[in-house]
């Protein structure tokens, strides 16, 4: 299961980041194996969803949720 | 003594300018990192004697150089040795905050750590042991609340007390520190090492947090349930709309505009009057009092008129974006501006446009990356701004009686389309590779602070005034010497003057849009100091004096403007490509002169005169040659 498909209110674990340009940048907003991430809401059209991870609230388009793999 | 230079650095909202704020207060200097729309801050203060002077760096979540924010305090640290670095973080935002801190001690930049928001970080059950973060970094630790003058203001004395030769990074840090290095030279692909180095960064700080954090509860916030309505759902977009219709009125209808109006109306009926008289009682010659009062008191005027619009938009701008509101406006927009190649934060400058493409450049700040930002004040020109609709409309009621609305209409419409579509053709273009993600932080709501809210405010109307106004006011009175003289001196007649030698010259290029008229050209050209300046020009050469250049007064002017003769001098298709043409071409005088004060240079500002004139050019020939294929005339 990626970011991408996670629904709110969920709270996931972060596996990998899948090879990208945009891996490192995930990174290092915190974006790590084995870090928690719960999902608050998505914007009114879908896009982009915003999550809470390291205590703090962070906004990202799906395509690039779509390269995170987490697991429950 | 030499200054005692000082540098404040952090990730973006850890609270770095309202501590920079509160040090420095009205002092500071505000200005570009050569080249690049990113701002740079500079204060000196004296303190117990001692001169110290202090750089506000912009916010970088990390120095990777992915955005010119990360790359302009990359190079700073390079080339720059200050003798005290301040790293601003955020207490209740530390782990992600430390990345940057740890990031800053690997190029051996040793560091105060400063953590700041220490009311936050309280109630929201975070105690954080300072001690063992010293023990921990080796480097001194202190706390601030930043917006709490007095406890902003402890860190004068840290300042003028710490020798930072007397601290070297701790052996568990030097560890890590070795370690990055390792990694560098361990011939992995780069971006390997990258990721094996973010990673032993959050390594670190993981250590850190366990060690000198603790964290009581973590239950929900006030944030939380307020953004299950403003950042999700229907009512996040009602709440939008009801924002920028706020926002609007209160700049253009209710005290920025009427305020200016004031102003302009002061200065055109009292301080003109009244200079013209004394001059005239003076025996003043001639071309003197005309140059004080049709072209220095005119260009002030124009200067100061923008002032208060300034003030008030950005008094609310800075605002919300001290709430933290901003940032769920661009979160709520994104999908929507993603398609026409920008981002969400956008909108809000998009939006002021429509009032005026001033303030709308300048709002152009508070975007995220230098692309959004040249790419938005690049497209503001092409909107109807409140300037422009005196045009369309008497042009519509001249020669399309029947459908004066739906032209305006129309042209609102065009300008739009100019807009996304020019957006979309810059961002694959002059901007190209210059990517524009999104990845935004949204931070907990806060109040704003309001030295930092008002500071902010006088810089803008400050750094218009002395920045843009130097060169609006030169170019008023440039275009008050074309338009009063002639080759033999001083003219009363401008149809005589260079002014509409330059027109003619200039309307021989609108003879495939149809509206190759002299008096055409010359309000073409008049229209590049002011908008307005085309509606009465055309009335001054067509021999209507003293008609009124407001939208309201539209139906009756073009009455007075269809009996003379330029009522035969357009053909109906001609006056919609004139209209469209001057809805889409160069930005006025102002907004020419706020671009070359934000872009910081005058290519961009030369470039946004000739790319505008291009599309307008082009778009009005397509109207013209288009409708004429379609049969109309
Ligand atoms: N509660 C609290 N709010 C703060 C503190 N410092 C700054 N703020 C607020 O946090 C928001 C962001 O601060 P700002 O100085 O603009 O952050 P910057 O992005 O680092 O320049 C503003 O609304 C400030 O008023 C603090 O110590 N405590
Ligand atoms: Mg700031």
């Amino acid at each position: 299961m990626t970011l991408a498909d996670a629904k709110v209110g969920m709270t996931v674990r972060i596996e990998s980041v899948e090879e990208s340009p945009m891996k490192t940048r995930l990174m290092a907003m915190g974006l790590i194996p084995n870090t928690k991430a719960e999902i608050l809401q998505s914007a009114p059209l879908g896009d982009p969803i915003a999550i809470r991870l390291r205590a703090y609230n962070l906004a990202l388009r799906k395509d690039d949720a779509k390269l995170i793999q987490v697991s429950l | 003594m030499a200054a005692l230079s000082v540098t404040l650095t952090g990730q973006p909202n850890c609270g770095k300018s309202s501590i920079f704020n509160h040090l420095t207060g009205l002092r500071q200097k505000v200005g570009n990192f050569a080249g690049v729309t990113v701002e740079r801050k500079d204060a000196t203060i004296e303190y117990k004697g001692r001169s110290i002077s202090i750089v506000d760096l912009p916010g970088a979540y990390s120095l990777s150089a992915r955005s010119q924010e990360e790359q302009v305090v990359t190079d700073y640290f390079k080339e720059n040795k200050p003798d005290i670095v301040v790293d601003i973080i955020d207490a209740s935002n530390m782990a992600r905050n430390l990345f940057l801190t740890l990031q800053l001690l690997e190029m051996g930049v040793p560091l105060i750590i400063n953590l700041n928001m220490m009311d936050e970080a309280e109630k929201r059950g975070i105690k954080i042991d300072e001690m063992k973060l010293e023990k921990i970094f080796g480097m001194p630790v202190t706390n601030t609340v930043g917006r709490d003058n007095a406890s902003v203001r402890t860190l004068l004395d840290v300042f003028t007390n710490t020798r930072m030769s007397n601290y070297k990074p701790s052996e568990l840090l030097q560890a890590h520190i070795d370690k990055v290095n390792e990694l560098c030279r361990s011939g992995l692909s780069a971006e390997k090492v990258e990721e094996e180095i973010i990673t032993a960064r959050y390594d670190f700080i993981d250590k850190v947090m366990a060690d000198a954090v603790k964290v009581d509860a973590a239950n929900k916030t006030l944030g939380d349930t307020l953004d299950k309505y403003l950042a999700n759902g229907i009512s996040s977009l009602v709440i939008l709309v009801a924002m920028f219709y706020l926002l609007f009125q209160i700049a253009f209808n209710w005290i920025g505009q009427p305020l200016a109006d004031m102003l302009g109306e002061f200065f055109e009926e009292t301080v003109a009057v009244a200079a013209t008289e004394a001059m005239a009682a003076a025996g003043v010659a001639d071309w003197m009092q005309s140059l004080v009062s049709d072209g220095i008191i005119v260009g002030v005027g124009s200067v100061l008129s923008f002032v208060p619009l300034i003030f008030t938009l950005f008094f609310c701008l800075s605002f919300l974006d001290g709430t933290g509101y901003m940032a769920r406006v661009a979160f709520v927009m994104d999908p929507i501006m993603r398609r026409a190649g920008l981002s969400g934060k956008g909108i809000m400058p998009l939006i002021m446009g429509f009032g005026c493409g001033v303030p709308a450049i300048m709002g152009a700040r508070t975007l995220d990356s230098h692309k959004d930002r040249m790419i938005s004040i690049l497209i503001t020109p092409f909107l109807t701004c409140n300037a422009k609709v005196p045009i369309i409309a008497l042009f519509a009621a001249m020669f399309f009686p029947g459908n004066a609305a739906n032209i305006v209409f129309a042209m609102y419409f065009v300008g739009l389309a100019v807009a996304i579509i020019m957006a979309k053709v810059l961002g694959l273009t002059t901007f190209k590779g210059h990517e524009s993600s999104f990845l935004l932080e949204l931070p907990p709501y806060r109040m704003p602070d309001m030295k930092s809210v008002l500071l902010e405010t006088w810089d803008k109307g400050k750094g218009y005034l002395v920045k843009a106004g130097t060169i609006i006011f030169a170019m008023s009175v440039a275009i008050w010497f074309l338009s009063s003289f002639n080759s033999d001196g001083m003219t009363e007649d401008m149809s005589d003057s260079y002014l509409a030698g330059i027109g003619s010259a200039t309307s021989v290029i609108f003879a495939p849009q149809g509206f190759d008229t002299w008096e055409a050209g010359a309000a073409v050209v008049t229209g590049v100091m002011a908008k307005e300046a085309v509606v009465s020009t055309l009335g001054i050469l067509y021999g209507a004096e003293d008609i009124s250049t407001e939208a309201e007064d539209a139906a009756e002017t073009s009455e007075v403007m269809l009996a003379t003769d330029m009522g035969t001098a357009f053909t109906p298709l001609a006056a919609l490509a004139f209209i469209v043409f001057t809805q889409l071409y160069s930005p006025c005088v102002t907004a020419l002169g706020t671009i070359k004060k934000e872009t910081g240079s005058w290519k961009w500002m030369a470039f946004a005169f000739v790319y505008t004139c291009a599309v307008a050019w082009f778009a009005s020939l397509i109207v013209y040659q288009g409708g004429k294929l379609l049969g109309f005339e």
